[in-house]
């Protein structure tokens, strides 16, 4: 336990050190921004106060900004040899892999915390929906553990980060949108349909930003970080019998 | 302390140690020796649980590396060929992160670390980041961190390579002061510095180990063959079959250098016939103006058997 908050406080300190996780939080906090301003008609007299057609297109941003804050956790050890000292050191594979995903997941959500400042745009100016915006960010928080997850696993099954950034946003994009996309046509049906329904983050973040909060994405949410997790720690262990 | 027995490791189709056993002893300072790819950092891998051996065992403390893996990493220091060290973090900052790692608390690590700065002397450099430092400091600093939780064994592979003869010097009067306290292992390919620093030498070449013993020893190995070099004035055909059948004396080359026969004689174990030369000489009024022993020296004896080794490994290998 006392590792696993060690190794995190060195991961934390770590990513402001590199220019990387400034790049992508000005480029996130930028788009976000935009997306508020021109996407939406809620910043305008009479028109909800809520951020939920701002909130509808961060899954698409998150599959392309999220690989790209955690590309770096394993390959980087690997490349630079500090993997041996690491391994080598009394740490589990196990704490070394929950510690890499605290330090990526609380960045995330400190990106995350950015766009509170719309909420007190929307508080001064109108009387949002608080509940909504809690399941709105409630959802998003998910969404991020399950995609930090994936970029962590990605990310540890190569030295090079770039492939692990393109691997990690293709297979968000995949799981993402085009799973949402394959579904309305026709000419997808039977298992693969199935498969793509259950998948599809879009939709399942859609139910999230109405307020809903299902037991049933829940879990999907929470499973799917777990099972990343346990597959990033399985591709380490493995490097030491290569 | 450290038991090593039948200890096999392949990568693939090729085994990069094969069959090695030794034991080194608490307090010992043991140097592994052997040119490139001999095997020596990947049998200090399995020593350290980076990497598990094919087959065999090992054992550091009384724990199997493989089965009592974290104990055997509490109680071991290990500084990797590359000192990989995080660029971006400070010398102190660095020291602190591994001190929590190691399980020292909060209360020692402050004391724990200016033990090991000032022993290796880091401490004028302790605020920089590490990524300005230069390959001497940080092959200091790395030192350091494996003395911080003041384990039994170090584990140092290779810790002179890229450093300049200062540092070289410095490095190996900080190592032999640290065997007084820990029992050391290091691995080389540069001979001088396991002969002036270890007490016990291991060969090893192709993956296996060649010969163990302390440097005298070794030495003593190849001088029971030693050459004596001579140089004569006189007839060559009469002076070689004259040396040549004195008592004790093996082989005779001899070459012509400016008017003077350079000769190159073996001499059987143990005889000193450099007096029968001498009277032998002066017998015939032959002039003689050098004699001199040649005593052969780790280095040839480095070569030969590891040359030896390596004609033997790819003899075997598949094709």
């Amino acid at each position: 336990m006392r590792n696993i908050l060690a190794m995190t406080q060195r991961e934390l300190a770590s990513f402001f050190y590199s220019p990387i996780a400034y790049v992508v939080l000005f480029a996130f906090t930028l788009m976000v921004g935009l997306l508020f301003v021109f996407l939406t008609e809620n910043f305008t007299p009479g028109g909800e106060a809520s951020l939920r057609d701002t909130f509808t297109w961060l899954p698409l941003l998150l599959c392309v900004t999220v690989p790209v804050l955690t590309m770096r956790l394993m390959s980087e050890e690997y490349r630079s040899g500090t993997i041996e000292t690491l391994m080598t050191a009394p740490i589990s594979d196990a704490e070394v892999v929950v510690s890499k995903f605290l330090g990526a997941f609380l960045v995330y959500a400190a990106m995350l915390g950015f766009t509170l400042f719309y909420v007190i745009l929307l508080a001064i100016y109108g009387n949002p929906d608080y509940g909504l915006l809690c399941g709105s960010y409630f959802g998003l928080l998910l969404i991020g553990a399950m995609f930090v997850a994936i970029g962590l696993f990605f990310s540890s099954i190569t030295r090079n980060q770039i492939i692990a950034a393109l691997l990690g946003a293709f297979f968000l994009l995949l799981i993402t949108i085009l799973a949402s996309i394959l579904v309305q046509s026709t000419e997808v049906s039977g298992m693969l349909r199935t498969v793509l329904l259950m998948v599809s983050v879009w939709d399942r973040f859609h139910h999230f930003n109405r307020g809903l909060v299902d037991l049933n994405n829940l879990v999907f949410f929470v499973g799917g970080t777990a099972f990343f997790l346990f597959l990033a720690v399985k591709v380490v262990e493995s490097r030491r019998w290569r | 302390m450290i038991q090593v027995k039948n200890l096999s490791k392949w990568y693939g189709p090729v085994k990069a140690v094969d069959d090695v056993s030794f034991r080194i002893r608490e307090g010992e300072i043991v140097g592994f020796l052997g040119p490139n790819g001999a095997g020596k950092t990947t049998t200090l891998r399995i020593l350290t649980c980076f990497m598990p051996a094919s087959s065999g065992s090992a054992s550091v403390a009384g724990h199997d590396v493989f089965t009592e893996s974290m104990q055997v990493r509490e109680k071991i220091g290990y500084l990797p060929e590359s000192v990989p060290l995080y660029p971006e973090m400070r010398v102190r900052e660095y020291l602190n992160f591994r001190a929590k790692i190691r399980g020292i608390g909060s209360a020692d690590r402050p004391a724990a670390i200016e033990r090991v700065t000032r022993r290796c002397r880091v401490t004028e450099f302790i605020d920089r980041p590490i990524g300005q430092l230069s390959r001497g400091m940080k092959q200091r600093v790395g030192l350091s961190e494996t003395l911080i939780h003041d384990p039994k064994a170090l584990i140092l592979d290779e810790p002179t390579v890229g450093l300049d003869p200062a540092q070289i010097r410095e490095t190996r009067n900080l190592i032999r002061e640290l065997a007084k306290s820990h029992t050391v292992i290091l691995s080389s390919h540069i001979l001088p510095e396991v002969e002036a620093t270890c007490e016990r030498i291991i060969v090893i070449a192709a993956g296996q180990i060649v010969a163990k013993g302390s440097p005298s020893e070794l030495k003593e190995r190849i001088t029971s063959s030693s050459r004596l070099i001579a140089e004569i004035r006189g007839p060559a055909d009469a002076i070689k079959a004259a040396v040549g059948g004195l008592n004790g004396v093996g082989k005779v080359d001899g070459s012509l250098v400016d008017g003077w026969n350079h000769l190159i004689i073996e001499a059987q174990s143990g005889q000193d016939v450099r007096e029968d030369i001498y009277n032998m000489a002066s017998k015939n009024g032959w002039a003689l103006r050098e004699i001199r022993r040649e005593v052969a020296s780790l280095e040839d004896f480095f070569v030969q058997i590891t040359a030896q080794q390596n004609i033997e490994r790819e003899g075997q290998s598949p094709t």
